[in-house]
């Protein structure tokens, strides 16, 4: 894998060390990952990948016991610094989360709680901000009509696509996804996985996913996690083709997991 | 095969048990119902709605009661509804696992166990005594709203609860702070619980005589309070005070200002049990 210069570093964990009481969930880890590409973390359940994915937007911050050593770095800044507001953080750290999870209010306003929680109240910027979202997901077509219908009333992979424009809304220039379609059909699910693939051109994606197939399908570069190491990161084609590490090989080939 | 039998045997003898517990517990009410609405339906008219309390019962009104009331459950509601809505939120959303809310948690469970006549007395003390407010319907609806803030805040804290988790990480992870979080998520979505727990307990306020005739409620009203401040009775003190009467009409008059007093009960309910429907309907996950 290239070595990236300071400059291509969008996101960046340095020596990371995550606690939950007493447990240490994720050890020693270091990554970096370059603007406009799509990382995929895979491992089994409880390696620590959703976990390592929430310290980018500090979503940690609420569980108890939470605590960690080393730096995470997003644009050359330390998010944990004591400055650093978790509100404005969020705004350029999307997320988008395993169950599809719309407020019960309508379409419209799914998409704009984002501008409204900001005070932005131009009623011609928000209507703009709403359809750009919605097209960028690939919503558009099916809701435009009733915009004004509950998010509720949708299909679980409307539902999801929703949830992915309301965090575009906000303008991130990160998105992180943890296992965005583990709850969906095949057929929402592939369209989520080309939304990923259009998205990566203005955002930097990474998705934590339990789905081998995925992975190799719409990811640039893939992390391999197990019992909380960052085992083996590389191109997804070497990854999945010619791994250096046995564990990874087992794994990808479902030896274990 | 035998066991089988014998199970299915006690499985209906168990299900009859439990209707014939129903039906006694109904039975009862409808006897009581029955035996007030014969005695005192042929009472209420007009005149009986609009007439102060006086010597002769078949002259004797309701209105100085039912006006108290409603100035009491107006106080009461202005009164318990922010504190105890305020309560619920703090507990429900902030202070989650410190000790200092543990603490006001087991204190918060023994009020609501606490007798309404102790309410009575330290409202006595402290809001007509110590803070000057004298037998006024303030004190009154003071008094009953610390009697009821516990429910609102349990009830309250319940339906924070229900709000799933997730779309308060939503809102989170869009950059909301707690308190936009709970403003424009939490609160909307969790409102017709919150009212169905507010409107019990104040039909529940309505009901109290003991801790008003601690703080003052008067038994003789001839005017009709006009603010705050002043003195009042309210519909069960002129219900208790008819019915210790010895005349017969006087008797009367109490069945039929204990189905005025019903009515309202059964109305307040009846707004709650439509409010949490129409929000149930309207919030599924």
């Amino acid at each position: 894998m290239e070595k990236l210069s300071i400059k291509d570093k969008k996101l960046e964990a340095i020596n990371l060390n995550v606690y939950y009481g007493e447990k240490k969930v994720l050890k020693d880890v270091n990554i970096a990952i370059k603007a406009n590409t799509v990382t995929a973390f895979i491992g089994p359940s409880g390696c620590g990948k959703s976990t390592f994915l929430r310290t980018f937007n500090r979503m940690n911050d609420y569980v108890e016991g939470f605590r960690k050593e080393g730096d995470i770095i997003i644009d050359g800044k330390d998010i944990y610094q004591k400055m650093v507001r978790v509100e404005d953080l969020r705004k350029k750290v999307g997320m988008v989360f395993q169950k599809p999870n719309p407020f019960p209010k309508s379409i419209f306003e799914n998409v704009a709680y984002g501008l409204k929680i900001q005070g932005i109240n131009n009623k011609q910027l928000i209507e703009d901000t709403v359809e750009k979202s919605l097209k960028q997901s690939a919503l558009w077509e099916e809701v435009k009509d009733d915009l004004k219908k509950s998010a509720l009333s949708l299909s679980g992979g409307q539902q999801q696509r929703l949830c992915i424009a309301r965090a575009l809304a906000l303008e991130p220039s990160i998105l992180l996804m943890d296992e965005p379609a583990s709850a969906l059909d095949p057929i929402s699910t592939s369209k989520i996985e080309d939304l990923i693939w259009e998205l990566k051109e203005k955002y930097t994606i990474v998705i934590v996913t339990h789905n081998m197939q995925q992975a190799g399908r719409i990811s640039d570069n893939t992390a391999f996690f197990y019992m909380g190491d960052l085992v083996e990161y590389d191109e997804t084609k070497k990854i999945f083709t010619n791994p250096e590490k046995e564990r990874t090989q087992n794994y990808i080939t479902g030896r274990f997991g | 095969m035998i066991n089988s039998e014998k199970n299915r045997l006690k499985d209906k003898a168990f299900q009859y048990f439990g209707l014939g517990c129903t039906i006694l517990g109904l039975l009862v009410l409808a006897v009581f119902l029955g035996d007030i609405i014969m005695k005192g339906i042929g009472r209420i008219d007009w005149d009986f709605l609009t007439s102060f309390p006086s010597m002769r019962a078949k002259k004797a009104g309701i209105l100085s009661a039912w006006v108290g009331t409603l100035w009491m459950l107006g106080l009461t509601a202005f009164i318990s509804i922010p504190i105890g809505i305020g309560a619920g939120i703090y507990f429900e959303e902030y202070a989650k696992k410190s000790r200092l809310a543990n603490l006001l948690e087991i204190n918060l469970a023994n009020l609501a166990g606490v007798p309404s006549i102790i309410y009575g007395l330290l409202g006595l003390e402290i809001f007509v005594r110590s803070m000057g407010m004298g037998t006024s319907l303030l004190a009154g609806a003071c008094t009953l709203a610390l009697l009821i803030l516990p429910i609102i805040i349990v009830s309250t804290r319940e339906a924070l609860r229900a709000v799933p988790n997730s779309i308060r990480q939503a809102s989170y992870g869009m950059g909301a702070n707690t308190w936009q979080t709970i403003w424009h998520q939490v609160l909307p979505a969790s409102m017709g619980g919150i009212l169905t727990g507010i409107i019990l307990s104040l039909s529940r306020a309505i009901g109290e005589t003991a801790p008003l005739i601690v703080t003052g409620a008067l038994a003789y009203v001839a005017f009709v309070p006009s603010g705050p401040m002043d003195q009042y009775t309210v519909m069960p003190m002129q219900i208790f005070n008819w019915i210790s009467r010895p005349q017969q009409d006087f008797q009367v008059n109490a069945a039929a200002g204990i189905i005025i007093l019903l009515c309202i009960t059964f109305l307040l309910n009846g707004i709650a049990v439509f409010l949490r429907n129409r929000w149930q309907k309207k919030v599924k996950w």
